[in-house]
């Protein structure tokens, strides 16, 4: 029975069936279709939406390889980029030896990265597990404002309280250092520790606790022998990712860790990063000229190291929530 | 002849932030026995067998008033320690729930949580592991897969380690919370009898929502209703002859 039949004998199944469908289902055809195009468009926008990200990052690292490539397929030393440290990019005879730039940015993350796991997770554990009510909450509110500060504020820390602090606590010279850029990475990278570890904390299964709480066990062995091995993959996504964000931050270490480019020996040494090289140096440069260039072929192996810390990550939360 | 009490309680009453679950508790079960907690869904009867480990008390909100004696000891008094009580009291709950560990490192948990590192030699953790999977009538089928994971097991299984995993500790009581409303029926009949063989060593309190099966294995029945105790008797007198008529119209399944 087509509609048509249906409206033009005025029944109205819905109300026969006592359903109360009857009246929508008697909607005009014109009507129909307009309800199907609003339906479509909105479809067709949202996808638009979803499917941008992945163009956009297609995008970037195409238009960063593009600058890259004329200079990383013609005639650039990629051996003597990634192991000398000689980086004198304006000298009459030009030297591009990133070994330096490199060494810098995995002292600052490493470092910071010894900081911010053992506060990260910790901080983690204590809001998902020890902390109750306000203080959870009240918890999680300030460390999510520690993510919404400007990197260039927490630099302004660095080179203003940190820098006197240092230098006053370890009698050296300067305080803008690997230690001063770790810190403040170290900061910045808590809170996505955070959250993310205490997701994984708070996905694992309240009956667990349960169990090992009614064998006896205290919050902290409950925490150590059940909650830690069972969330094991998330927590350490929560890690990579904040790896991530150490490694790529600009504006913070450019400000704190001294501006010398140097292979440092101890966290006392200043430093610079990839980062802040090509922030500082790209808008000095010609456009097309070897330096521009070999400052995108640095701006692409950060890509690719960023890229890999997350997609690891990303891979090691999937593993997480197969089993 | 009179036996040892196992847990009395006094006029407990306990409430969830507002609602009140239990209502002037008094209740006494004797050691050594099993005894069923029966009553319709919400009468109070699996919030009165939290109270007797205190598991209750994760639940924010939770409120109590009156007292539970295990054994002799005031199990709300302020001096109790929750690890030695849960030592001496310990639960099976609805859904097996073995730990993301090792069959192994489930049955020896309670050891490794109650006793200092120094103080476990290899040789008397094996011994926990074979005794207990034994108890459990668990050691044949696993005794070469004690590495895997626990949760990989049938229900069954699980729901049977976690039994064996309370026996390392000698416990007094074992609390049951409808330890088979998730197995099959062949699976609960086989957990069944394990509760039978065990009911001469300990003193078990079994939640059910099955009346066949609190007339199986139970010694003693109560019978719960609006978070008070309706009747307290032998299960069979419980079951043929109720002295209460609510009794009477539950076990013959008027409501339910």
């Amino acid at each position: 029975m087509s509609r048509e039949e249906v409206e033009g004998a005025g029944a109205n199944p819905g109300a026969e069936l006592g359903t109360g469908l009857g009246p929508r289902l008697g909607r005009s055809p014109a009507r129909q279709r307009l309800h199907r195009a609003k339906e479509l468009l909105i479809e067709t926008v949202i996808r638009v939406c979803g499917v941008s990200a992945v163009i956009f990052v297609f995008g970037i690292f195409y238009f960063v390889f593009r600058e890259a490539a004329p200079l990383l397929f013609g005639g650039l030393d990629l051996g003597e980029l990634l192991t000398s440290g000689e980086w004198y990019p304006d000298s009459d005879n030009p030297r591009y030896g990133a070994f330096a730039l490199i060494a810098g940015t995995l002292a600052v993350t490493l470092l910071a990265m010894l900081i911010a796991v053992p506060l990260g997770l910790g901080a983690a554990i204590f809001v998902s597990e020890f902390s109750r009510g306000r203080t959870r909450e009240i918890l999680k509110i300030v460390i999510e404002l520690l993510a919404a500060i400007p990197s260039v504020v927490w630099g302004f820390i660095g080179l203003v309280i940190m820098n006197p602090l240092i230098i006053d606590l370890f009698d050296t010279p300067v305080g803008l250092n690997v230690l001063n850029g770790a810190i403040l990475l170290a900061l910045m990278s808590v809170p996505i520790i955070v959250s993310i570890g205490e997701d994984a904390l708070k996905a694992v299964p309240d009956t667990y606790r349960e169990a090992a709480e009614a064998m006896g066990a205290t919050r902290w062995q409950v925490t150590w022998r059940v909650l830690l091995p069972a969330a094991r993959n998330g927590l350490l996504a929560a890690v990579l990712l904040g790896v991530g964000r150490a490694v790529g931050e600009t504006m913070a270490v450019l400000m704190a860790t001294g501006h010398s480019v140097n292979v440092p020996d101890s966290p006392l040494d200043s430093v610079r990063t990839i980062t802040a090289t090509i922030a500082s140096e790209l808008g000095e440069t010609a456009q097309g000229s070897d330096h521009y260039r070999v400052l995108f072929v640095l701006g692409s192996l950060l890509f690719l190291i960023t890229f890999l810390v997350n997609l690891t990550a990303d891979l090691v939360i999937r593993g997480f929530k197969r089993r | 002849m009179s036996r040892p009490q196992g847990i009395r309680t006094d006029k407990l009453s306990l409430w969830y932030t507002k609602f009140q679950a239990l209502v002037d508790v008094s209740l006494e079960i004797d050691h050594g026995r099993v005894t069923g907690l029966i009553g319709p869904s919400g009468c109070g009867k699996t919030t009165l067998l939290r109270s007797f480990n205190r598991i209750n008390e994760r639940i924010e909100g939770v409120r109590i008033e009156g007292h539970v004696h295990i054994l002799g000891d005031d199990i709300y008094a302020p001096e109790v320690d929750l690890v030695e009580l849960r030592k001496r009291v310990g639960m099976v709950f609805q859904r097996p729930n073995p730990l993301p560990l090792s069959v192994r490192e489930n049955v020896l948990f309670g050891l490794r949580v109650h006793v200092p590192r120094g103080e476990l030699r290899r040789d008397e953790l094996n011994h926990a592991v074979e005794s207990s999977l034994k108890e459990v009538g668990l050691w044949d089928a696993l005794k070469d897969k004690l590495g895997q994971r626990a949760t990989s097991l049938s229900l069954e299984q699980q729901q049977k380690l976690c039994i064996a995993r309370l026996l390392p500790l000698r416990p007094e009581i074992l609390l049951m919370d409808e330890p088979c409303s998730a197995l099959d029926p062949s699976a609960t009949q086989r957990v069944e009898e394990l509760i039978r063989e065990l009911r001469d060593r300990y003193t078990i309190v079994i939640v059910t929502h099955n009346m066949a099966q609190a007339r199986r294995i139970s010694d003693e029945c109560v019978f719960m209703l609006l978070g008070q105790v309706i009747e307290h008797r032998r299960t069979e007198d419980l079951f043929l002859s109720p002295k209460d008529e609510r009794t009477a119209n539950y076990v013959e399944g008027r409501f339910g």
